[in-house]
């Protein structure tokens, strides 16, 4: 238990540096989409609930990991699909390089 | 168990390829040629993640002998699609709600598995004490952002009020139940055999978040979604220490620290704090001051006269604010836009961070209506501008344009960063009427010598002048 914390934090404290960096540098104009998708990024938390609901340890636990799989699911097809139509209407007044 | 090592291996390896395509994903959305990469990279990071976790549940039911429920996955998964898709085509107008709404999602999806877990682990062979405050963080930050958000979306969508609702010692009430809500959570580690506390932790977070979101204005949505949107990620985060899941870990970073960089930018973009916006309650305190001053003499001007302006300038600056979006002026201005430029007259539109109710708002709205994102123009970008600017054309936005906020100490904005339209040669400001805005603080750009005011909505305003400008022209 005690590494595990160690490598947690580790990742934790990485991926908050990784996030920071990169998000800065993110065009205003694409802070409505970066929402929207970091929203859908963020229901990987999925993952946890579908354990939940294979091993169906116990009643409760399944009932309450049906109810996280939908909210969850929800959320990445619904986040995906909206920041696809946001960020096809971004268009230049220049002609696409190609 | 060297084979169920084995499919750990396995599935350790497929969420670290995921984490790569999940930061690969946010990496591309720095500029919109490459965003759309983006997405996909995201979309295969997911179904890799999802196929992964539910084949690494096949190899475990198999070792270890249970039956794995496939069906009420793949129910559960149809049905979270089936809600996902309406919510993934709301009209773009729609955006800031659909957004507060998914917060609350995510975050509902959480608390529920923050509770499962602890009940699984009470009832069995306990929880070890630093996963019980890794878990309490989960479902207090997970609680607060669930109702937090339900708030938020229901003010967007104006079902519920959208002045800002406060009472006295409002700040004290709301600190007091997060702290007796991390003072059970304290108990509950040191004193695993307390279950019934649970339930009243996670009810009290689930009250803070109502509390916290009741004295916000619709003016102060984008700070606050930004904040929510950070406290989703990092509830996902501490899912992650929960489960000992690095792939949750690293997206719960990228999203808290995605939200939080947002907030520190929309509350600089208001020259305020987290705290004064969390515990501000701006709006009401400014609209204590009435309008009962004189009315001072404001000039107004007819579509006519207005298309004129416009066709004699050379460079003319657009500044749309949330009052556009409510209108749905949006394609209306494009029309504008195309028959200026057309005119041969250089068009830009000048975007302040906090305009509208969310971050970015505006460029979706105007990306919407067609409108090239080249002209689109942050705040930086185009101020120095102004003075070479011959008319700047301001639609439905008013605080950001004050230039009280330079010059007036006593103004509730003063040191708010705004566009300098006052430095144009005119500026237009289409206005339903002299009331103030929503936070109710008078604007003395409207009386100024430059302005001329265009009284009217602004989608039939902006319609007629286009009308006018057609007629014209031929």
């Amino acid at each position: 238990m005690g590494t595990a914390l160690i490598d947690g934090l580790f990742v934790f404290m990485l991926a908050g540096f990784i996030g920071f960096e990169v998000i800065k540098r993110i065009s205003p104009l694409l802070h409505t989409p970066l929402m929207s998708i970091t929203n859908a990024l963020d229901a990987i938390a999925v993952v946890g609930a579908i354990v939940l609901v294979g091993r169906h340890e116990s009643p409760l636990a399944h009932v309450l990991g049906i109810l996280a799989v939908i909210a969850a699911t929800s959320n990445i097809v619904g986040g995906f699909i909206i920041t696809d139509r946001m960020l096809k209407m971004f268009k230049s007044s220049r002609p696409a390089k190609s | 168990m060297i084979t169920i090592s084995g499919s750990q291996v396995f599935i350790g390896f497929i969420y670290l390829v995921a984490s790569g395509l999940f930061i690969l994903a946010l990496r591309w959305m720095n500029a919109p040629p490459t965003a759309r990469r983006g997405i996909l990279s995201g979309e295969i990071g997911m179904v890799l993640a999802i196929g992964g976790t539910i084949l690494q549940l096949a190899i475990e039911g198999k070792l270890e002998n249970i039956a794995i429920d496939y069906v009420w996955i793949l129910v559960a998964l149809g049905i979270g699609t089936a809600i996902g898709i309406p919510l993934g085509l709301v009209q773009m107008t729609a955006v800031p709600q659909r957004t507060a709404l998914s917060h609350a999602f995510g975050a509902f999806c959480v608390t529920l598995v923050g509770t499962a877990e602890y009940y699984l682990g009470v009832n069995g062979s306990g929880i070890p004490p630093f996963k019980m405050s890794v878990l309490c963080c989960e479902v207090i930050l997970g609680g607060l952002t669930v109702t937090g958000s339900l708030m938020a979306a229901g003010k967007l969508q104006e079902v519920l009020p959208q002045r800002p609702i406060t009472y006295k010692g409002q700040n004290f009430v709301n600190l007091a139940l997060l702290a007796i809500a991390i003072i059970i959570a304290v108990y509950l580690v040191l004193r695993p055999g307390t279950p019934h506390l649970y339930p009243i932790m996670v009810g009290i977070a689930l009250v803070f978040g109502v509390m916290l979101v009741i004295p916000i204005g619709g003016a102060d949505m984008p700070t606050v979604i930004s904040l929510l949107n950070s406290y989703a990620g990092l509830s996902a985060a501490a899912m992650g220490f929960v489960l000992n899941n690095k792939l949750l870990i690293i997206a719960g970073a990228l999203d808290g620290s995605s939200g939080f960089i947002l907030s520190v930018i929309m509350s600089k973009a208001m020259n305020r704090s987290f705290t004064n916006v969390l515990f501000g309650a701006f709006g009401q305190v400014a609209a204590s001051a009435p309008g009962a001053q004189e009315a001072r003499p404001v000039k107004s001007a007819s579509p006519e006269e207005a298309a004129g302006i416009l066709a004699a300038a050379s460079k003319v600056v657009v500044v749309p604010g949330y009052g556009m979006a409510v209108a749905q002026a949006q394609h209306k201005v494009r029309e504008l836009y195309d028959s200026l430029t057309k005119r041969g007259i250089d068009v830009r539109f000048a975007i302040h961070p906090v305009a509208g109710r969310m971050p970015g708002h505006m460029n979706v709205l105007l990306a919407e209506a067609d409108v090239p994102y080249d002209r689109l123009m942050e705040m930086d970008e185009i101020n120095g501008d102004f003075p070479q600017t011959d008319v700047s054309l301001i639609i439905g936005a008013n605080d950001v344009t004050n230039p009280a906020a330079k010059t007036d100490k006593s103004s509730p904005i003063y040191g708010m960063p705004v566009l300098d339209v006052e430095k144009s040669h005119t500026v237009m400001v289409i206005k339903r009427s002299m009331n103030p805005g929503f936070a109710g603080i008078d604007n003395p750009l409207y009386y100024m010598d430059q302005t001329l005011m265009l009284f009217g909505d602004a989608k039939a305003f902006v319609s007629n002048i286009v009308k006018e400008l057609a007629g014209s022209h031929s």
